[in-house]
């Protein structure tokens, strides 16, 4: 790492740390927006470095969000009881036990989606192009609706999450680190990653999987890795959300597949696909003109975030860094000659 | 059955719209049922200002072949020298902003349009059936029928099809094929925008059911397999059929994931397909 890069680390670092403290009022907005850059960086090791584009990744989002409601309530009270009553029943956590809970939650939320992707990567990594992000897109859909329909986890009512002890504020500040440490957490893990083997073998299977496989690279073991720590990372990111939000439903919280789902692909095709920084430079921007856009095109900004991704795809494929990367091939390691 | 029918007759045309599209041009439609409730919500308008809704089709198809080759102009014609999964992803945008922009301009509300007939009584009165769903099932053939004699007879319908087949070797031949792509789009959004005059007059509008059109429409076309035009017109019947009991059986909450599970279902018996025919190979 050289010292520039390091210089550039800490001050974001430093930065992602005075936020909250700066603005305390936005905090939950801020988290959010290290949300977007876990999805835009999962999004990006399937999408981006193996060519494979998902448009039902928020499957492992909404999935890491209800298994871990499910694991904290479950602890200490019944759960078809607690969702029959819509959320008339208030427990009361002791500190001891909230935490407990949320970790154990945690520590589910990011098994459970790792599971369920290496099961569906039997079936669904087998499809190619755009079948691929068919089917993909159908699964999601299909779990929000099957979820909508399950009384036993709410339905269509949702579940009201267990409640932050401690001091108001608190929560959201509390949120928000953890939704940093996780993006901060997946970013490093990445970085180490692509600088082994497997970026090359994904690459690889990007660029050409039948030259790939008769060249001795596992593909299927490959695929299905990369799509479980894509899924790793998202079901921690549901977790966090769920808890930040307070309250779980199906359609708009845990598998927004119409816009969540389809942000990550948006961001990070803003930022450059098949890059580290691309996703996170995509997440950020993105947020930015999203929240510009829902302060002052209320109501539009639906249309403004189709137009976006039109305009995106369309006219400017390559990404930021994509372009960049054309202009200026020196900041990139990659020499003239 | 026949409610089913009427239904899956309405998904035929949509289908047969993506499939045009797919085969010819390769793009992969998702914005398909928006250019549905898009071509409804005009004839919705149209029928508020006394037009009567059967003649409405007619300007709203026209209509909808301008909006289309706009469209086709702007954005789709870039899209096709792309790879695949950008097809996908901008008519995901075009989507979204046709469902939204509907949804500013017209409300969220369900909306019919009323079309004035009463119900039709079949073996003395134990199957009831609205007038009107016989009159789409018929006025469906009639589209649907008027589009295969154009593309088998017509000089144009030809150009297509030799497109369709091989772009390059068409264009040698003489074929414009630019004016092939948009035609085919805009004939596509014709088509969709009579589906939905047709869906307005025997179901409901309303600006976010568009994705279900077309998630409906792919499973049909992928059930159907591409180029497979009479393959297309009996999946589509049959998921009309299907889905009408699966509702009546498992409950309306499940209707949507039932056709999304029928859809994982023909992608998995496919990827079987090929995998038999691989290891026949070797």
């Amino acid at each position: 790492m050289s010292a520039r890069q390091k210089l550039l680390h800490l001050a974001l670092l430093a930065a992602g740390i005075a936020a909250p403290f700066v603005f305390p009022s936005h905090s939950v907005q801020f988290a959010v927006f290290w949300v977007f850059v876990l999805f835009a960086l999962t999004w990006d090791i399937v999408g981006g470095h193996m060519g494979y584009n998902s448009l039902g990744n928020i499957l492992f989002f909404g999935l890491g969000m209800y298994v871990c409601a499910l694991v904290q309530i479950g602890l200490v009270y019944d759960i078809a009881e607690y969702t029959a009553a819509n959320g008339a029943i208030r427990i009361d956590f002791t500190d001891r036990q909230y935490f407990e809970g949320l970790a154990l939650g945690l520590a589910a939320a990011a098994l459970v989606p790792v599971i369920v992707a290496a099961l569906l990567s039997r079936i669904l990594l087998g499809l190619r192009g755009p079948y691929f992000a068919i089917g993909t897109l159908g699964v999601a859909i299909a779990a929000a609706e099957l979820t909508n329909a399950w009384d036993y986890v709410g339905g269509g009512q949702g579940i009201a999450m267990p409640v932050f002890p401690g001091a108001p504020g608190m929560r959201e500040r509390f949120f928000y680190g953890a939704c940093m440490i996780a993006a901060m957490a997946c970013y490093l893990f990445l970085r180490w990653l692509y600088s082994t083997r497997f970026r090359l073998a994904i690459n690889a299977i990007r660029d050409d999987e039948d030259k790939a496989e008769a060249l001795g690279v596992h593909t299927a073991r490959y695929k299905a890795l990369a799509w479980c720590i894509s899924a790793f990372f998202l079901g921690i990111a549901g977790a966090l959300f769920g808890n930040m939000t307070g309250f779980v439903e199906p359609l708009e919280t845990a598998y927004p597949t119409l816009t969540f789902g389809i942000f990550m692909v948006a961001m990070t095709l803003l930022g450059g696909k098949g890059t580290l920084w691309g996703p996170v430079i995509g997440a950020t921007l993105f947020y930015t003109l999203r929240e510009v856009t829902w302060t002052y095109l209320l109501g539009w900004q639906y249309v403004a975030l189709g137009l976006l991704i039109i305009v995106n795809v369309v006219y400017f494929q390559q990404g930021i860094l994509g372009w960049l990367r054309a202009r200026r091939p020196r900041w990139f390691g990659a020499d003239a000659s | 059955m026949l409610n089913g029918l009427s239904v899956g007759a309405v998904f035929a045309l949509v289908a047969y719209g993506l499939a045009l599209v797919w085969g010819v041009t390769n793009v992969k439609n998702l914005a398909q049922g928006d250019l549905v409730m898009l071509g409804g919500f005009l004839g919705f308008k149209l029928a508020e200002h006394g037009v009567h809704p059967i003649l409405a089709i007619v300007p709203v198809a026209v209509l909808m072949f301008g909006f289309g080759w706009v469209l086709y102009r702007i954005m789709i014609r870039r899209v096709i020298a792309l790879d695949l999964f950008t097809s996908l992803l901008a008519t995901f945008g075009l989507a979204i902003t046709i469902q939204q922009s509907l949804n500013l301009i017209f409300g969220p509300e369900v909306r019919t349009i009323r079309s004035g007939f009463g119900q039709l009584e079949l073996f003395d009165g134990s199957v009831e059936i609205t007038w009107i769903r016989v009159i789409a099932f018929g006025l469906c053939l009639l589209v649907a029928t008027a589009m295969v004699l154009f593309l088998r007879k017509s000089r144009l319908g030809q150009a297509i099809r030799a497109t369709a087949q091989d772009p390059r070797a068409a264009r040698v031949l003489g074929v414009d094929t630019d004016l092939v792509y948009s035609l085919t789009f805009s004939l596509n959004a014709a088509l969709c925008g009579a589906a939905g005059v047709i869906v307005g007059m025997i179901w409901v509008l309303q600006p976010f059911y568009g994705i279900g059109y077309s998630v409906r429409a792919f499973v049909i076309v992928t059930a159907a397999g591409l180029g497979n035009l009479p393959g297309v017109i009996i999946a589509a019947l049959g998921l009309g059929v299907v889905e009408q009991y699966s509702g009546f059986l498992l409950g309306a909450q499940f209707q949507q994931a039932t056709v999304v599970g029928l859809l994982l279902v023909i992608l998995l018996w496919r990827t079987m397909l090929l995998r038999r025919q691989r290891l026949a190979l070797q």
